[in-house]
């Protein structure tokens, strides 16, 4: 636990010692509002869709900026040879730099609160789908984050983990979408609906929080999870 | 107290540790001596659980390095080369965070922080930005980050490539200090620099050990020969002449002439008193000598001979 709370704190710090915190706040609060607002006066309604709809598309190209660092910048500035000399074990390594990657997300998630306070200001929104939306956010945006730093694992190249991310992110995001649905064949629909990231989300955005949902996500983190931790030490038999 | 026996390791095709043993115990200085790529760097990483090796075993403190690696990892304290350190990180948080992973209880850190920062001489940096700091205070700080838990053994990947004389003195200096109370390991291709610290000194060549001794033993090895620089004022072909009938003289090498001397490097067995003699011979010919000098055969001389072409490859204990 000690070992996990002081990578955690030293990631945390970092982003915020770097541009990187503020340049992704500022980004994604910007570009969330500017989604949000542009159909808001239009449609006349107190409800959040469109913004909950846009937000996993602006996920698709953040997260993985903010991923792209945690293990290739290591690798590439050679800190990592000190790190995994210190007596903590892989998997703590791995949690803690999650942690503070999840954390980053939260306090954007957070600050985005100003839109739903806003309809609720303007209007008598319905409560469940917005609290929902929220819950899908996190979840949603952790699963990224888990695929993003597998992607950071594999590579030294931050660009490179860069694009693997959004690759690996989008891969699992599009086979959900009815797009894909359409054109599979028939057999392989129900498991590429239930893989896509993005059903589950907008089961969640009904309002209705279903355990299904909930262990699909779960997994999906544990997974790549996971497989960094695999990564991790698959590496120091190269 | 460390244990290495039959190490091996390949990268691919090249083998860069092959069936590499040794041993080392507590208050020894060892020093990895090779040229570039010999297998020192790839040793030091498997002792410190960075890497895994392809055959053989290590143990540090009775801890066997695969098996047991987080034991391992709290005996060492680890400086890779070039000291790579977070450098967005403060020169204060970046020894906070080490403690805190160190597990150096919280009633400590600070003590132990003052410590490290007073044995590196880090004072005037604390309130810096490790991005700021120079390479010898990086290194430094690579140093102090190794030192604060205080560990039996200390590995330290050629910790004074690239600092200037100074810098490299100091950290002589403070390694030879370290010493005193721990084991310390560290690799290096210059060879003044494990003659200056080291207690025992390994050399290695394409992945194996090629000589393992004190570095007194090592120069021992080469002393079966003696080399003595002599000037002679007198006429060249003469001297040379002469030089040629001497029986002392296996072999001799014309260094410097001028209208003024001739100097030469004479190599001659050991234990004759070339110098004397030679002394000797120019008096009898009516010579002037103007300088005369016994070389110090270097462990240069042992390093070349061992890492050479024409290197020994059976691992020779001394």
């Amino acid at each position: 636990m000690n070992n996990i709370a002081a990578i955690f704190k030293k990631e945390f710090r970092s982003y915020f010692n770097s541009p990187i915190a503020y340049i992704f706040i500022t980004f994604f609060l910007a570009l969330s509002a500017w989604f949000f607002f542009r159909g808001f006066f239009l449609v006349g309604q107190a409800v959040m869709r469109g913004f909950f709809s846009w937000v996993p598309w602006i996920f698709l190209l953040f997260i993985p900026a903010v991923t792209m660092k945690l293990w290739a910048e290591e690798k590439k500035i050679g800190t990592v040879e000190i790190l995994m000399t210190l007596p903590i074990k892989d998997y703590e390594v791995v949690i803690g730099k999650y942690l503070a990657s999840f954390c980053l997300l939260g306090v954007t998630i957070l600050l985005s609160l100003s839109i739903p306070i806003t309809v609720a200001y303007l209007g008598e929104p319905d409560g469940g789908p917005i609290l929902g939306g929220y819950i899908g956010l996190c979840l949603m945006g952790g699963a990224y984050l888990a695929i993003g730093m597998f992607a950071s694992t594999i590579t030294e190249n931050q660009i490179v983990a860069f694009i693997l991310g959004i690759v690996m992110c989008f891969g699992l995001l599009i086979i959900g979408e009815d797009i894909v649905l359409f054109n599979a064949p028939n057999w392989i629909v129900p498991i590429f609906s239930y893989l896509g990231l993005g059903a589950h989300f907008s089961s969640i955005l009904r309002g209705v929080i279903d355990s299904r949902d909930l262990i699909y996500y779960f997994s999906v983190i544990g997974f790549f999870l996971y497989l960094s931790v695999l990564m991790i030490t698959v590496q120091k038999w190269r | 107290m460390i244990e290495v026996i039959n190490l091996t390791k390949r990268y691919g095709a090249t083998v860069a540790v092959d069936n590499v043993s040794f041993d080392a115990k507590a208050g020894e200085v060892l020093g990895f001596l090779g040229p570039n790529g010999a297998g020192k760097t790839t040793t030091m990483r498997i002792l410190t659980c960075y890497l895994s090796a392809d055959g053989g075993t290590a143990k540090v403190d009775g801890y066997d390095v695969f098996e047991d690696s987080v034991e391992v990892r709290k005996r060492i304290g680890y400086l890779p080369e070039s000291a790579p350190l977070y450098t967005d990180m403060g020169v204060i948080d970046y020894l906070k965070f080490i403690a805190q992973v160190r597990d150096i209880p919280k009633s400590q850190r600070s003590q132990r922080i003052k410590d490290v920062v007073d044995i590196c001489g880090l004072e005037k940096m604390i309130q810096k930005d490790v991005g700021e700091l120079s390479k010898g205070y990086r290194q430094r700080l690579g140093l102090a980050q190794s030192l604060i838990h205080d560990p039996p053994i200390l590995v330290l990947d050629e910790p004074t490539s690239g600092l200037d004389p100074n810098q490299i003195i100091e950290i002589r200096n403070l390694i030879r200090e370290i010493g005193k109370e721990k084991m310390v390991i560290f690799s290096t291709h210059i060879l003044s620099e494990v003659s200056a610290t080291c207690s025992r000194i390994l050399i290695i060549n394409d992945g194996e050990i090629v000589a393992n001794g004190t570095p007194d033993e090592l120069a021992g090895r080469a002393r079966g020969e003696e080399v003595v620089h002599i000037s002679i004022r007198g006429p060249r072909e003469d001297i040379e002449a002469k030089l040629e009938e001497l029986s002392l003289v296996s072999d001799f090498k014309r260094v410097k002439s001028d209208d003024d001397a001739c100097a030469y490097q004479i190599v001659s067995q050991k234990g004759q008193n070339t110098a004397e003699e030679l002394f000797h011979f120019v008096v009898q010919n009516h010579w002037s000598l103007t300088e005369l000098r016994q070389e110090a055969i270097s462990l240069e001389d042992v390093f070349l001979k061992l890492t050479g072409n024409e290197s020994a490859t059976q691992p020779t204990d001394v």
